[in-house]
């Protein structure tokens, strides 16, 4: 059982000589001081262990992807890393999520103020039924953000998803006149007005067009500079588009129940696990023989 | 059914070539007689409305040649009707600020607070309520809420009859009406909205209040109209509780006939038909189905508009 754990498929710490590259980046085989960190995460649903034992450290400024098969559990993962979990009332979450070292499942910890520091964008575009600009002034608003002026505010989120120009002059118009990758990029508008640091992104380009996902993937690289972005994926061109590090999950069934429960099987920069990959496992997604 | 497949359909009418899939409409007489039964159905609720109307406006016109239309809408005198609108409304009102707050505050614990277990043993018996006949509810507005509650509990001077205990009563009798349609219009928000909410640090109240209840608000006034609807037409509570006496105030420790409890009375069997009783009560039952439509209508203008903001 213990030889499939992801631990002993860690990239050793790099020494200086050892560093990769990815795109134009020049990254550390592991990242430094990660902004967040899953140590020995195990998920249950009920009875129904979702996810076994991720360890993962999530860089700062990096674009970190989780990609794998249906049901290996990256999605779990990620609904961990900012408490979206709660929402699901038979979730039992075991192990650490840690961020800036704070582990958030702590008793003490409100996941409303964990929220407000890991946003988080969606599968499907989710604006409220309200204008564009009171989508984007609704987080400020509701968590109490101190806003000088909300109409600046409005403009530089809107600006920040590349989305400003395009809707400028209906701010005061629904959200649903938007297209879906305009609803798309004002969902991430929203989500970075209220000054996260960390985006969690959960397939977010599944239902959208090419070009559509091609801008936001344009908008995903812009945003590295300011934030941590963890994004989960099925597409595996964008995660070699655009991400850093990636993470691959398999999923292995249970002997006696036949339950599917996701593992992490490699983690690495994406250069490597794309181009030379530790495990069979990973090689044979990547190159399209499984999954 | 091989006439789907192009490649192995033979032309069922033998003229086209071999293997031209045959695409002619079929003629399909029982959904035909489906569809006729369907509209039957829908048009048969719009012909019953239009057929009570006519019924209302011949009796109504030959009210009319005996009375005149200042002394129908005068505030006092045999055939005056003001004083049992005023009735009518002011029963409503207080029906309204008890049903309306303890409604959708029903509604939004159902729907929002509430595990699936309560919500599963809680909702039928709210909706219980709806279940006892409103002769009870008025006996119980007559006996229990006039003497117990308001004159001994909250020492209040009202008389044996009186509009305040009638239109508790009657805000009771409608809270299963707003709470389970609300409720129906609350959960059926996507639940995409309640996690975008949630994602951006929002709590629970802020999140019903501020995302769910706005984008439900055209069920949510729905149910507000419809229970507005029923406390407006209800009759057995507002004639036992509110009273047989025509009285115009706004007194609400008084009683006042309504609207219902004049045309319930009257048509008690002892006006004969063509007298001028008898088509008074028609000229009554035709303002009451106007103010009702009436209401409907601003309550539909005003949800319209402001949907429209978004």
């Amino acid at each position: 059982m213990a030889s499939a754990t992801s631990a002993d498929t860690f990239p050793q710490m790099g020494s200086l000589g050892d560093v990769h590259m990815s795109g134009e980046r020049r990254l550390p085989a592991s990242p430094v001081n990660p902004v967040m960190e899953t140590r020995d995460l195990n998920v249950f649903y009920g009875d129904f262990h979702a996810v076994h034992d991720v360890n993962l450290s999530y860089g700062r400024h990096e674009i970190t992807a989780m990609i794998g098969p249906s049901g290996c559990g990256k999605s779990t993962v990620l609904r961990c890393l900012n408490r979206m979990n709660d929402l699901v009332a038979s979730a039992r979450v075991e192990g650490e999520v840690l961020y800036h070292g704070q582990d958030v499942y702590e008793k003490s910890v409100d996941p409303i103020a964990v929220r407000t520091h890991i946003g988080m964008v969606f599968q499907k575009p989710n604006p409220f039924p309200k204008s564009i600009y009171d989508n984007i002034a609704y987080g400020p608003r509701v968590t109490g953000m101190k806003v000088d002026n909300m109409d600046d505010l409005v403009e530089e989120a809107l600006r920040g998803a590349a989305l400003w120009d395009e809707v400028k002059d209906k701010l005061k118009q629904s959200a649903y006149g938007l297209s879906g990758g305009q609803q798309q990029r004002l969902c991430i508008a929203r989500t970075i007005a209220t000054r996260p640091d960390v985006i969690l992104m959960d397939e977010p380009c599944s239902a959208l067009d090419p070009i559509a996902t091609a801008r936001v993937e344009d908008l995903m690289l812009e945003l590295r500079n300011e934030y941590t972005i963890i994004v989960v994926t099925h597409n595996m061109q964008q995660a070699a588009r655009v991400s850093d590090r990636t993470a691959f999950f398999t999923a292995r069934p249970d002997e006696t129940t036949g339950n599917r429960t996701g593992l992490l099987v490699e983690y690495d920069l994406t250069s490597t696990i794309f181009s030379n990959p530790n495990d069979k496992r990973t090689e044979d997604y990547i190159s399209g023989r499984f999954g | 059914m091989s006439t789907i497949d192009g490649t192995t359909a033979g032309p069922s009418s033998g003229t086209g070539p071999r293997g031209v899939p045959n695409l002619k409409g079929r003629s399909r007489p029982a959904e035909r007689v489906i569809v006729a039964g369907l509209i039957a159905s829908a048009g048969l609720s719009v012909v019953i409305t239009i057929a009570i109307l006519v019924a209302l406006v011949e009796p109504v016109i030959e009210f009319f040649r005996q009375v005149s239309v200042s002394e129908f809408f005068a505030t006092e005198g045999r055939f005056a009707v003001i004083p049992l609108v005023t009735g009518t409304l002011t029963v409503t009102l207080i029906a309204l600020l008890v049903a309306v707050p303890i409604g959708l505050g029903a509604a939004m614990y159902l729907s929002e607070y509430a595990s699936k277990r309560t919500r599963k043993v809680l909702k039928p018996t709210v909706e219980l309520l709806a279940g006892i006949p409103s002769v009870v509810y008025g006996f119980f507005a007559l006996f229990f809420v006039t003497p117990r509650l308001l004159q001994d509990l909250l020492n209040m001077q009202v008389n044996f009859t009186n509009l305040l205990s009638a239109g508790l009563i009657l805000g009771v009798m409608i809270i299963p009406t707003i709470a389970s349609l609300a409720e129906d219009a609350l959960t059926a928000v996507p639940q995409a909205l309640r996690q975008g909410s949630y994602a951006m640090g929002a709590n629970r109240m802020q999140t019903t209040l501020r995302v769910v209840l706005p984008a439900a608000i055209s069920g949510v006034a729905a149910a507000i109209v419809l229970g507005m609807s029923r406390a407006i037409g209800e009759t057995m509570i507002v004639a036992l509780a509110a009273g047989a006496q025509k009285n115009m105030t706004l007194d609400i420790r008084e009683g006042a006939q309504t609207m219902t409890g004049f045309i319930a009375q009257t048509a008690g069997g002892e006006n004969p038909v063509g007298s001028v009783e008898y088509n008074m009560l028609f000229a009554v039952g035709l303002l009451l189905f106007v103010i009702t439509l009436v209401i409907n209508l601003i309550s539909i203008t005003l949800v319209r508009r402001y949907r429209q903001e978004y």
